[in-house]
C-alpha cells in the first residue's frame, strides 16, 4: 500500500533551475519541418503570468513516441519530442518543433506556476485537421469550449495557443 | 483512494483565487492515451558531474548545515522507477533563493547556486549532497514565512503523473502557519512531504542524511 505523494506549487523561483538553453527548442528553427507554436498563459483577470512553466511532451512526425535521449542536450539529430519553456515577463512562451504524425495530431501540455498547487492539463490541437471532428477527446468537450484546444494558425509555420486559466474563455483542462 | 493532491483554489494562499481553473476539469471517457501514459527519457550523459552535489557546484564550500537528501523513487504499486529525472531547486542556508525576484534582505552564498538534478538509479534512489535550506518570509500575507523546503520535480512513467513538490524537515514549527503546506488538507496526507532524519544515511562527522520516498500517482490502465 503507497500513498502518492502530493502536489505542492512549483513556486515563484524555480526560474533558474528548470528552464534551460535548448528547452523550448525540441528541434532548432532551421529544421526545415520545425513548426513554432506560442502564446501567453493569462490568469482570471486576463493579466499574464510571468513565472508559469509549460512543458509540451508528444510523438514524432512518425506518429511514435519519442524513445531518445537529448531533451536537456540536444543533439540537433534525435527527436526526444520534450520541451520546456518559461513564460517571459510578457508573459509569453515558445516552442520549435515537429507536427506529430497520426490521424489527429496533438501536443500534450503541462503548466505550472506559482498559484498553481498542481499543474494543469491540457492538448494542442492543430486547426484544419480532418481528424479533429471524430477525436474521441475533443468530442468530449462541450462544443462552445472545444476552440480552446485548438491552436489558431498564423502562417504556414507558426501557431498560437493560449492558455487562460480562469474566467470566460478558460481553457480546457483534463483529469487524467 | 482518494486524491492526495490539493485543491487548486485554497484562499489562504493569495495567489491561487485568480489562477485556479473555475470549471470542473474534464476527464476523458476513455483515458490518456499512448503520448500521455509514457514520459520521455533523459541520459546520464545530459547531467553534469556535480549536477547532484550542490556544495560543489562553485570553487569554495556554501555556508550552513551540509546534508545528504536520499530516497526512492517509487510507482503506485511500490515498484521502483529506475532512470528518471529528479530536479531540486533551494534556498540558501540563510532563506535566500539566487532567483532575481527573490528580494528577501539575507545574503547570498557565492558559493552556492541551490538547484540540482540526477537520473534514479536502478533501485529508483536518488541522492543529493546540499545545505539545509533557511525559511523565508514572503508576502501573502502579514509576517507570512515558509517552512525550510526543497523543491523537487520529478517525471516517473507517464507525463500525466508528473509531479512537483516540495519536502519539508521534521518538526519544523512554521508548519501550522503555511498556507501551501496547508493547502493539504489531511494531517496523514501532509506527512507523506516530510523527510525523516536517518542516522543510517548521515556520514558521521560530515553531514545529517534525511531520508524521504515519493510515490507517484497511479496510471489509469490503457483500457479502462
Ligand atoms: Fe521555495
Amino acid at each position: 500500500m503507497n500513498e502518492t505523494t502530493p502536489s505542492q506549487t512549483v513556486g515563484p523561483f524555480f526560474g533558474y533551475a528548470l528552464p534551460y538553453g535548448d528547452g523550448p527548442r525540441v528541434v532548432p528553427e532551421w529544421h526545415p519541418d520545425a513548426i513554432r507554436i506560442h502564446g501567453g498563459v493569462f490568469d482570471g483577470a486576463g493579466e499574464p503570468l510571468p513565472d508559469a512553466l509549460l512543458e509540451i511532451w508528444q510523438a514524432g512526425p512518425d506518429g511514435e513516441v519519442p524513445r531518445a535521449v537529448g531533451a536537456l542536450t540536444r543533439d540537433g539529430h534525435d527527436f526526444a519530442g520534450f520541451g520546456r519553456c518559461g513564460t517571459d515577463a510578457a508573459g509569453h512562451y515558445w516552442f520549435s518543433t515537429l507536427k506529430p504524425g497520426g490521424p489527429t495530431p496533438y501536443l500534450a501540455l503541462l503548466v505550472f506556476a506559482r498559484g498553481l498547487l498542481k499543474p494543469v492539463i491540457t492538448r494542442i490541437y492543430f486547426p484544419d485537421e480532418p481528424g479533429n471532428a471524430g477525436d474521441p477527446v475533443l468530442s468530449g468537450v462541450p462544443p462552445e469550449r472545444r476552440d480552446t484546444l485548438v491552436a489558431v494558425r498564423e502562417h504556414d509555420r507558426s501557431y498560437r495557443f493560449d492558455v487562460r486559466l480562469q474566467g470566460e474563455q478558460e481553457t480546457v483542462f483534463f483529469a487524467v | 483512494m482518494s486524491d492526495p493532491h490539493p485543491p487548486y483554489l485554497h484562499p489562504p494562499y493569495q495567489s491561487t483565487p485568480l489562477r485556479a481553473p473555475s470549471r470542473p476539469l474534464i476527464v476523458p471517457a476513455y483515458g490518456p492515451d499512448a503520448v500521455e501514459l509514457s514520459s520521455p527519457v533523459f541520459g546520464h550523459s545530459e547531467l553534469g558531474t556535480f549536477d547532484n552535489d550542490l556544495t560543489r557546484q562553485h570553487r569554495g564550500e556554501p555556508l550552513g548545515e551540509r546534508i545528504i537528501v536520499t530516497g526512492r523513487v517509487l510507482d503506485s504499486s511500490g515498484r521502483p522507477v529506475p532512470n528518471t529525472l529528479v530536479e531540486v531547486w533551494q534556498a540558501n542556508a540563510s532563506g535566500r533563493y539566487i532567483h532575481a525576484r527573490d528580494q528577501h534582505p539575507a545574503p547570498l552564498d557565492p558559493n552556492f547556486t541551490g538547484a540540482g538534478r540526477c537520473l534514479t538509479d536502478a533501485d529508483g534512489r536518488y541522492r543529493f549532497v546540499t545545505i539545509k535550506p533557511g525559511a523565508y518570509p514572503w508576502r501573502n500575507h502579514h509576517n507570512a514565512w515558509r517552512p525550510a523546503h526543497i523543491h523537487f520535480s520529478v517525471f516517473g512513467t507517464a507525463f500525466t503523473q508528473r509531479l512537483v513538490t516540495q519536502m519539508y524537515f521534521p518538526g519544523d514549527p512554521l508548519f501550522a502557519y503555511d498556507p501551501i503546506f496547508g493547502s493539504i488538507a489531511d494531517e496523514k496526507v501532509k506527512e507523506r512531504l516530510i523527510s525523516r532524519l536517518d542516522m543510517d544515511t548521515t556520514v558521521p562527522e560530515w553531514a545529517l542524511g534525511y531520508q524521504w520516498d515519493i510515490v507517484l500517482g497511479a496510471i489509469p490502465a490503457e483500457d479502462s
